[in-house]
Parts: structure tokens; sequence; C-alpha cells
């Protein structure tokens, strides 16, 4: 735009580093993604699991004496707060990016997110179940 | 009559100072909003604060500023609201500042005209066979997104547009939304294009704050996410038609 070229100095403020800090919603935001951390954590622990059982039930007992570690275990349960509260933000926010119609019908927000707790709660009962019967 | 301390932030290119905080004594009236402070202050107390607003009923967008820290439309802030004080007032955040509490919008005109807010038609049907009629559903597919009034406070509560101003931003995307979501409009693949980037829908990383801060309801988060969906099937599809030839 032309027009904008000739003007009297524009005063700019930089974004601080700390911006987030200034708002309870940017803090709770900062904190959602860095859960994302232990997601990645559980993928890396999941990969490990395989190789080691991969590499026989040696390297699997030595894997499970570490995990079994207090540090370890607190580390565990701190990532598995943080993957579930990473999930739970995740599903409440699918029926904004989701908008269903049957027809005329709108599916409502409710059975959206709701579609996808129970696809989680289906696929962790398979899982629980593949693990107790194996 | 009781008052309420304005802090509100001055900015004189003229005299290429830092902007400060100059206070202000207003009458703290019930039926007050900050922008009838700050007229109360221009009529009668310092006629070189500069601002800009216009309607003073929430329909033009023009009054828009941080109050204490969060953009809001000045003529929808009641004093008595913030009281005891003092109300800190200073420029909607993330734009350059002109003068005061004047900041420069070409930016977010240009990202505005880049969402192509128009009906793109592939062929236009003749007159002979009428107009193109649209439903009730179809309508409200939409209509939530023509509400916004370009007040720009979503750029404001946008910390990836204050980080990136390379960023499309809320309300340009959320207006190429309500034309894609135009039962009459086949202009989707040209806005794609322009928008499915890293400055564009991927850019946002869903920090809400748009929609909260919004003072017509409209929800840019929702848009942008709706906009990212379709942005990742048309990936999918091409990527199947491209294996399949």
């Amino acid at each position: 735009m032309s027009y904008t070229l000739h003007h009297p100095k524009w005063h700019r403020v930089a974004k601080p580093i700390f911006w987030w800090i200034r708002r309870w919603a940017y803090i709770g935001f900062i904190f959602r993604e860095l859960t994302s951390v232990a997601v990645a954590y559980f993928a890396v622990l999941l990969v490990l699991i395989y190789c080691a059982v991969q590499s026989g039930p040696e390297a699997y007992a030595a894997l499970m004496g570490l995990l079994a570690h207090p540090a370890m275990v607190t580390i565990s349960v701190f990532a598995l707060g943080a993957v579930l509260y990473h999930s739970i933000t995740w599903f409440n926010l699918s029926p904004k990016a989701m908008v269903v119609r049957l027809g005329r019908w709108r599916v409502p927000d409710l059975m959206i997110a709701g579609g996808n707790y129970a696809a989680w709660f289906a696929i962790s009962g398979v899982i629980a179940w593949a693990y107790i019967i194996g | 009559m009781p008052t309420i301390t304005l802090e509100v932030l001055r900015y004189l290119p003229e005299d290429g100072a830092e902007p400060v905080f100059q206070e202000y004594e207003v009458p703290l009236r019930a039926d007050w909003v900050v922008l009838d402070a700050l007229n109360h202050i221009k009529d009668h107390i310092d006629g070189t604060l500069s601002y800009r607003w216009s309607c003073r009923m929430g329909v033009c967008g023009s009054c828009g500023m941080m109050v204490n820290g969060k953009p809001v439309l000045t003529c929808a802030a009641f004093l008595e609201s913030f009281a005891p004080g003092p109300i800190r007032v200073e420029p909607m955040a993330h734009f350059p500042v002109v003068r005061d509490l004047v900041v420069e919008v070409t930016d977010f005109m240009d990202k505005l005209t880049e969402a192509k807010p128009w009906i793109i038609r592939e062929t236009e049907k003749p007159l002979s066979e009428g107009e193109y009629r649209q439903s009730p559903e179809e309508l409200g597919d939409y209509k939530q997104y023509t509400m916004c009034i370009n007040c720009m406070l979503c750029y404001s509560a946008c910390p990836v547009y204050g980080l990136d101003q390379g960023f499309s931003g809320p309300a340009a995307l959320a207006l190429a939304q309500r034309y894609n979501k135009d039962s009459r409009d086949q202009g989707n693949a040209q806005r794609m294009e322009q928008h499915s980037n890293d400055e564009g829908i991927w850019g946002c990383t869903m920090v809400g704050e748009c929609s909260e801060v919004c003072p017509k309801h409209v929800d840019p988060a929702g848009a942008i996410q709706q906009y990212k969906l379709a942005g990742a099937v048309d990936w999918w599809k091409s990527l199947i038609t491209r294996k399949g030839k």
C-alpha cells in the first residue's frame, strides 16, 4: 500500500520471550504443548520395549528392571498424568474441527467427542484383554 | 462524584521518544464505558489524545484497545467493572503504533484481501436459470463467520501473529472459511492454495484465545481447525490421485 510509505516513525513492540506468563490462558496453552514431551516419552518407551522383546528375555528383563526403578516409576506416573491431560483436551477439541452432517441433521458436539472417547476406551480394552490373555 | 484513574499509553512520533503512560482522573459513572472516559479526556482534559472510534455500540469494530492487558472493544468495557482502578489503556497488541492508541492496520487489510472474501464461481449459470438458492441449513454452516466486524481483537490475542507477522491470522482465515462453507462458492481450491502452508492454517497452534476475545462470538479457532481438516483431506486425496495415475 503506497499511502503508508511516507509516515511518522511507528512504534513496534517485540514480543518478549516470556509472553506466555502474562495470562492464565497462555500458561495453560504452554503447559498443554509441553505435555507433548510426555507423549514422545511413551512413544520412545514403546519402541524400546519392542526392541527388548526382539532381543530376547534377558534384554526384556533388564529393561523391566530399569523401569521398576523408583525414579523411572515417578517419571512414568507424571508422564501418564500429562498424556491423559493431553488426550482429554484433544478429544474435547475434536468437535471444533469436525462438523458431521447426516442428511439435514448435524451430529451434536457431545456425540463427536463421545465417539472419540468410546474409540479410546474400546482400543484400550482390546489391548488390555490381549495383555491379560497373553 | 467518584473518580477512577486511567493510565493511557501515549506515543508521540514527532518527539522521537519511547511511549509513556499518562494518568487521567475521570468521573466513575455507572453508565460510562472506557470509550466514554477517553472521550471525556479528549473533550475536557487533553485534546491531543488520539484514538479511533465510531459507532459506540459494538458494530463498527474500530475502538479495540488493550484494557488491563486484554483486547476489548472499549465501547463495551464498563468503567465500574474495573473499579477501583487504575485502568491501563494501551493500543492493540501486535500492531505498529502510529500515535497514542492508533495502530497501523494495512497488514490486516492485505490479509483479508488474500483470503479472497467473495463468491468464486467456476462457471456462472445464465440469469434465466434463476438465483443460487440456499437452504437454512446451508446458511447455518457459515452464518456465524459473517458476524465478524474486523475489530482485530483476535489478532491482538493471538500469540502466533505476535511472533510471526506473516501468519494470516484468525479473522482472515475465518473469513476464508466463511466463503469455503458457502454452498454457492467454488473457490475452495484457490483459498487452500493461499492458506495451506505454515503462514496459513498450519501456523495456528490452537491457543484458542482468538475465539475467547471475539465480541461477536465468532469462533475463528474452530474455523481454522475445520480448515485444517479440509486441508488434510485434500492432501490425502491428491496423494491417492497421484498414486492412482
